[in-house]
């Protein structure tokens, strides 16, 4: 009973970083039906601009949090600009092999930039490494902040998009950018908030993981990256509570699947379970099947 | 203008070919002494991985190797011969150290090839060693199957060095004598057949030592989080965790496994040896014990004379384990030429399986004439708190 406990906390942790990764997935592909796959390599520029704030600037952590979060919201609407907007009338696939482009050019430049070896975090303040046992459960004060910092963030995000003037353009455009367009919104302010705003999810999940598992590589992005565009899948691409609840559900099933079978396993059983929703329920758990329009 | 650019392109490409070219095979006699090529001197040939993806091994080896030449030429050389060494460079690739090999050996005429430091490079040079009577050496060449394959010994293949499953057994036997464990698991890498090993040696060895073991989990390279795998080896009743692997995960597992409370001793392989593991793994990083060729700290008056040696000779770095591996190397060679009835491969051949009681600064050792593998010590390193707190020598 310990053992299920304390892998479930093991296994929110996890999922709170899949969950903030997968939000940006998300959010991206329900407005421009895009899969941003440099989403991954963000996370990872955000882990390291964390670093660099913590090692070198010397900032606390929440400010690096914040710096991070900024920084990657300005990676994230530059490469939407640089990138993306030129090739908005063009095909899909077209789009997709340039996110795919983006992701390795991210990856290498970081990798000629700072080198391949791993780096890890400056220590932390105390109560970071501060433990609670309950019961035969530890529960470290970096899971608490870990879940708690995402939860917040999570809860900002739909304050944003249910409650602000930006939040309603945004679900304007996903719905349909033509009509959103001639009702007076800039499209293309709106795109570009939604990747911002993605980004910065994604730059603050990067911080949290350099906190927490206290290593970052330039090619960390690429594993938690398909993991959390399965989750966002999982949940019914497009949808952000869809992304908060695949984030979670794959956390903890991964952690689940190496703690009770096999640690070799977790990798090949989420992406099963990516195999399995695209047959079964291809709009994803929270999706309703909508038929294309000829 | 387009034109103009691609043959500036083709240009600047042939060059960059051309000057591919003459950089190759250009053979440099390093550590020569002074000594003119004649009867006066004699010649080891120099094998090294000094360019590519493992050439801070090679380079470290030669390193070292080539600093034991120095020393053996100032002291007079081997039986009044200067050494002279002629080196090459593989670049990592096992082609080029066939063909260099046989350059050595035919047109060099080397009495010895120490070289190269991965058991990849050895493997390719394997056959040309028989075929031209060419004792090879290598310093770092840890696989089982290199000195004896299939069952069939490879009469001129030598080390210096110990052999993977041996740390995994001396490990099991001093978790067993000096950390007093009965019961054990096992955590190890399955992306590498290194760490495969280790695990596979360990588990023979502290189970006919009458000891347990309780659970063998598995992980991959590159992963980061082992919370999951800890917390299920945390339900298992143990004295010690053997965990075989390297660096980048190593810090990482420590670190969370003490933060999920387990607090038996965690063991492994040379795998640790990196400044890294202690960067990563913070203060967690106690009560962690692993076997290694040499350290940095013994206080044995032979390492510490080689230490500062080493220093003095370049730029007060710190010599790693393949440095002292290449030196040890060196002069194992010179040793057995000085042995040998006569400066050619086959006699030297002869001495060095002959060899007793050969006291290098990676420890003593004997040759068994039935696997060319060294019989030596392993040196345990213990961290406390983050710092080294042990430092033996154990078999």
């Amino acid at each position: 009973m310990d053992q299920l406990a304390q892998q479930l906390i093991n296994g929110l942790s996890l999922g709170s970083i899949y969950a903030l990764i997968a939000l940006g997935y998300t959010m991206v592909y329900g407005i421009i039906q895009l899969i941003n796959f440099a989403h991954g390599d963000v996370y990872m520029v955000g882990a390291y601009v964390g670093f660099a704030s913590m090692a070198i600037l010397g900032l606390g952590v929440f400010e690096s949090l914040a710096l991070a979060m900024v920084t990657c919201m300005i990676l994230g609407v530059v490469i939407e600009r640089v990138a993306y907007k030129p090739l908005r009338n063009s095909t899909r696939i077209a789009v997709l092999i340039t996110a795919i482009g983006v992701s390795l050019l991210l990856e290498y430049v970081m990798l000629y930039f700072v080198g391949a070896a791993v780096r890890s975090y400056p220590p932390l303040p105390d109560y970071f490494n501060a433990q609670f046992a309950v019961g035969g459960v530890v529960i470290s004060a970096k899971s608490l902040i870990i879940i708690g910092v995402s939860v917040a963030l999570m809860i900002g995000l739909q304050f944003i998009v249910q409650k602000t003037r930006i939040g309603k353009a945004m679900r304007a455009v996903s719905q349909d950018a033509d009509a959103a367009r001639l009702m007076g919104i800039n499209v293309d302010n709106t795109i570009s908030f939604t990747f911002a705003l993605g980004s910065a999810l994604a730059g603050a999940a990067g911080v949290l993981v350099g906190i927490y598992y206290n290593t970052i590589n330039p090619l960390m992005g690429i594993m938690p990256g398909l993991k959390a565009f399965v989750a966002a899948v999982f949940g019914g691409i497009g949808l952000i509570p869809g992304a908060l609840i695949g984030g979670y559900f794959i956390g903890v099933t991964e952690t689940l699947v190496s703690g009770y079978f096999s640690s070799l396993l977790q990798d090949a059983v989420v992406f099963a379970i990516l195999i399995l929703v695209l047959i079964f329920k291809p709009a994803g758990l929270l999706g309703k099947n909508v038929r294309e329009k000829v | 203008m387009k034109r103009t650019l691609s043959w500036l392109v083709a240009g600047a490409l042939s060059l960059t070919a051309l000057a591919g070219c003459s950089g190759t095979t250009a053979p440099s006699s390093a550590a020569g002494g002074g000594a003119a090529a004649g009867g006066d001197t004699v010649k080891v040939g120099l094998l090294f991985e000094l360019t590519g993806n493992v050439a801070s091994y090679g380079t470290a080896e030669a390193n070292g190797a080539k600093m034991a030449a120095e020393e053996i030429n100032a002291a007079g050389g081997v039986n009044g011969k200067k050494i002279q060494l002629v080196e090459y460079d593989t670049k990592s690739d096992t082609a080029e150290t066939t063909t260099l090999a046989a350059k050595l050996m035919t047109q060099d005429k080397v009495v010895a090839i120490i070289g190269p430091a991965t058991s990849g490079g050895m493997k390719a040079q394997i056959q040309l060693s028989a075929q031209n009577k060419v004792p090879i050496v290598s310093g770092s060449a840890t696989a089982d199957d290199l000195t004896v394959t299939n069952g069939k010994l490879n009469e001129y293949v030598f080390r210096t060095c110990f052999v993977d499953s041996y740390q995994g057994t001396v490990m099991a036997k001093y978790a067993a004598s000096k950390l007093n464990a009965k019961t054990a698991v096992i955590l190890k890498d399955t992306s590498s057949d290194y760490a495969k090993g280790l695990a596979d040696a360990f588990d023979k060895q502290f189970k006919a030592g009458g000891g347990t073991v309780a659970a063998t989990e598995a992980y991959t390279a590159k992963q980061t989080d082992f919370n999951a795998v800890l917390t299920k080896l945390k339900g298992q009743q143990f004295d010690v965790m053997y965990v075989p692997g390297y660096y980048e995960e190593l810090g990482l597992i420590i670190k969370q496994a003490r933060a999920l409370g387990i607090t038996a001793p965690i063991t492994g392989g040379d795998g640790y040896e990196s400044p890294k593991l202690a960067e990563l793994a913070g203060s967690a990083l106690t009560d962690v014990y692993y076997t290694n060729h040499y350290s940095a700290t013994d206080t044995d008056p032979k390492v510490t004379a080689f230490i500062d040696a080493f220093k003095k000779k370049y730029n007060n770095a710190t010599p790693e384990a393949f440095h002292a591996l290449g030196y040890d190397t060196m002069k194992f060679v010179a040793d057995s030429i000085k042995r040998a009835k006569s400066a050619t491969g086959a006699d030297v051949k002869a001495a060095m399986t002959e060899t007793k009681g050969f006291s290098g600064v990676t420890g003593t050792f004997d040759v068994d004439p039935a696997t060319h593998n060294p019989i030596k010590q392993a040196t345990i390193i213990g961290y406390k708190d983050g710092k080294i707190s042990v430092t033996e020598k154990f078999s």
